[in-house]
């Protein structure tokens, strides 16, 4: 057996007082997608939190390559493309500012490239406009142009399609298909159903585990 | 990574000016603290000369951190914190050029400020060179120790008072020997002393305090 | 080198098996030690030539002076060993040395206030040690305030534990600049603590209390973390059976 991309092994959280989930094992190889679902408070986001090494586990360990997360944070950092459920942009800044520093944060790019992708969310004539007058679905798709710019192979998103439109919400779903058919791993929280699912594709629910 | 840096440096300075109001406030607060005390002490030059060094220094502490509160909380609300605690660059890196750029800003204002209003309560001429070098030390150690602070309270709802609470004692020796120099300027005796020691105190806070800040903010958004 | 006895230590289960043993025994030696401490102290230590019998207060304030000094610098070591090694049980002790740290400050202070009462005149004045203890009686509040601000519970000890390293660094500057202060601003006030040579009658009796006021912290502290471990293992089935075996013996 190949050591996968992304490891869990027994983990388990701990919220004030309360045990989300316990002994969780994931096994997650390149060009797969999971989404992960449940009812509100199920520990959905904190799942995520903890593959991004954003939270320490109560008792497991989440595993990039075989090896803990904690001890190659510099190799987390380079595989990895996190938005969550706030996406940081900043409302005082225009569109182009805000990506020109989340990219550079990882990867500088040009403005060519950034123009580029937010004409690919659907955003062009917005660039150079503060992101506090653009409505929330326009400020989601600022965050989620990222994918579109030479992204990192693993996503892991937090509900991604909140304030999303129809059209908006299809093309996020071809373009994560797309994604992991291309070798990338994604894995994401959404209340909605996917209609455009990749070979790779499974999911876990919170919710029926605890049940 | 110094890339980052000097970006970072660019971005919060774009920040700020692009709410101004923000760094006017501190400085209008240092103002009006520093006129309450005429107003309640009475008016004699005597005696509001004697307690200037003081009262500089306590209202500049004051002001700084009052300017502090905020200082990570949009980052913190808006998610950015996230992306810097995934990001390859050091953590530490990234909220010395954040602490940097509020300090130029807020501090270095703060610092313009003062001799005006050491001015206004009487000092000499002759010791106002001292009342900036002591400030322009002392201010960056004020920022960075209550950045600790605001650091450690960006998660809670209300973490203003509380900052204060945990900062306020750690502010002891540089409120001590700012205005000792002050102090000594004024009586005529040399505070290049006091000067020393507290530009090793910002040698000292410079490369220590951030990775406090650092340690803060991670425990702050991993909660 | 084996380290399994350092990762046995951080096991709760152990802890309150082997602290329930040395409970007893530190509580008698603690109440031993202080009821000679207090008899010795007070009753058949000599009169000091220069204040008389209001010197006897330094076997209270003494002891609790430098308790709460240590207390502080062990909150960081345990802010320490929380951070870096992960160990929940250092977690515990910080969080539960803390008031007892803040009491400690208390009593010195008070002590302190009463002791400066027929040296100095006044309840209180601006001495340095006094000045620096009420900083750390700030510090400790700080440190407790922030522990009870922040409701996630792993959050508030870490976020406690670099509060309290960052103020342990911070001490002995304190400490310089207000002693340095102090000079500057009160020339040659008498000082009381720092006698050239203190006689073995006085000075024997200082120390049993001090050992004494030791044992007394460790045993506080033993309790209130042992019960602080029985709330946080609450759901571990040795747990359990030792509540109900507690429960059980009272009824």
């Amino acid at each position: 057996m190949s050591t996968p991309f992304l490891e869990a092994v027994a983990l388990a959280c701990e919220r004030d007082w309360r045990l989300l989930f316990d002994k969780l094992d994931l096994r997650l190889e390149s060009g797969e997608m999971l989404q992960i679902s449940g009812p509100n408070g199920s520990g959905k986001t904190s799942l995520l939190r903890l593959l991004c090494g954003l939270m320490q586990p109560t008792a497991g360990e989440v595993l990039l390559k075989g090896q803990s997360l904690n001890a190659q944070r510099g190799e987390l950092a380079r595989n990895l493309l996190w938005i969550g459920h706030a996406a940081g942009i900043k409302g005082l800044l225009t569109a182009e500012e805000n990506l020109t520093w989340l990219c550079a944060l990882h990867q500088p790019t040009n403005r060519e490239a950034i123009w580029h992708a937010l004409a690919e969310v659907g955003l062009r004539g917005f660039e150079d406009v503060p992101c506090h007058t653009l409505s929330a679905g326009q400020q989601r798709r600022v965050g989620l142009a990222r994918l579109y710019l030479a992204p990192p192979p693993l996503w892991i998103l937090d509900e991604p399609f909140t304030a999303l439109d129809k059209h908006g919400v299809a093309q996020l779903e071809r373009h994560l298909a797309a994604h992991c058919e291309q070798g990338g791993l994604v894995v994401l929280t959404t209340h909605h159903s996917l209609t455009e699912k990749p070979a790779g594709y499974r999911e876990l629910d919170l919710g029926q585990r605890a049940a | 990574m110094s890339s980052v840096f000097t970006l970072l440096l660019a971005r919060e300075t774009r920040l700020l000016f692009r709410r101004p109001a923000e760094l006017a406030n501190p400085l209008v607060f240092f103002a009006i603290v520093i006129a309450l005390f005429p107003l309640a002490v009475g008016p004699e030059t005597q005696l509001l000369q004697t307690i200037s060094p003081g009262l500089v220094w306590v209202a500049a502490l004051l002001a700084v951190l009052l300017s502090l509160d905020g200082l990570f909380r949009s980052d913190f609300e808006d998610g950015s914190l996230e992306q810097w605690v995934v990001s390859p660059h050091p953590l530490a890196l990234l909220v010395l050029a954040k602490v940097l750029a509020h300090w130029a800003f807020s501090g270095l204002a703060l610092v313009l400020l003062a001799p005006l209003l050491g001015l206004m309560l009487g000092l000499p001429i002759g010791t106002i060179p001292v009342l900036l070098i002591s400030l322009l030390l002392g201010t960056p150690i004020l920022s960075l120790l209550g950045a600790v602070g605001a650091a450690l309270t960006v998660g809670l709802k209300r973490g203003g008072l509380l900052l204060a609470l945990l900062i306020l004692p750690l502010y002891i020796p540089v409120l001590i020997l700012g205005s000792g120099a002050l102090q000594a300027a004024l009586q005529g005796l040399p505070a290049v002393g006091h000067l020393l020691w507290l530009a090793s105190l910002t040698a000292l806070a410079v490369t220590l305090t951030p990775f406090a800040i650092a340690a803060g903010l991670k425990i702050s958004v991993g909660e | 080198m084996n380290w399994t006895w350092f990762h046995k230590l951080g096991s709760p289960k152990w802890f309150y098996e082997i602290s329930g043993r040395w409970l007893p025994w530190l509580a008698w030696a603690a109440v031993l030690l202080v009821s000679v401490g207090v008899i010795w102290g007070l009753a058949f230590a000599p009169e000091d030539y220069q204040q008389g019998n209001s010197f006897r207060i330094i076997y209270i304030h003494v002891p609790a002076a430098f308790l709460a000094q240590s207390i502080y610098v062990m909150l960081a070591l345990a802010g320490v060993v929380g951070l870096v090694w992960k160990m929940k049980l250092a977690d515990v002790a910080l969080q539960q040395a803390a008031p007892i740290g803040a009491w400690m400050t208390f009593i010195a202070l008070l002590t302190g206030a009463v002791w400066g009462k027929p040296t100095w005149g006044a309840w209180w004045v601006w001495d340095a040690r006094l000045t620096s203890m009420l900083i750390l009686l700030f510090l400790y509040f700080g440190i407790i305030a922030l522990g009870q601000a922040i409701s996630n519970r792993d959050s508030a000890s870490k976020a406690c534990a670099v509060l309290a390293i960052v103020g342990v660094v911070n001490i002995p500057i304190i400490k310089y600049s207000v002693e340095w202060w102090n000079t500057l601003h009160q020339p040659a006030t008498f000082k009381v603590t720092e006698k050239p040579a203190m006689p073995v009658e006085m000075w024997l009796p200082l120390l049993v209390m001090v050992i004494g006021f030791y044992c007394f912290f460790t045993v506080v502290l033993l309790m209130r973390m042992r019960l602080e471990v029985l709330r946080r293992e609450s759901r571990a089935s040795w747990v359990k059976n030792e509540v109900k075996a507690l429960v059980g013996n009272n009824s």
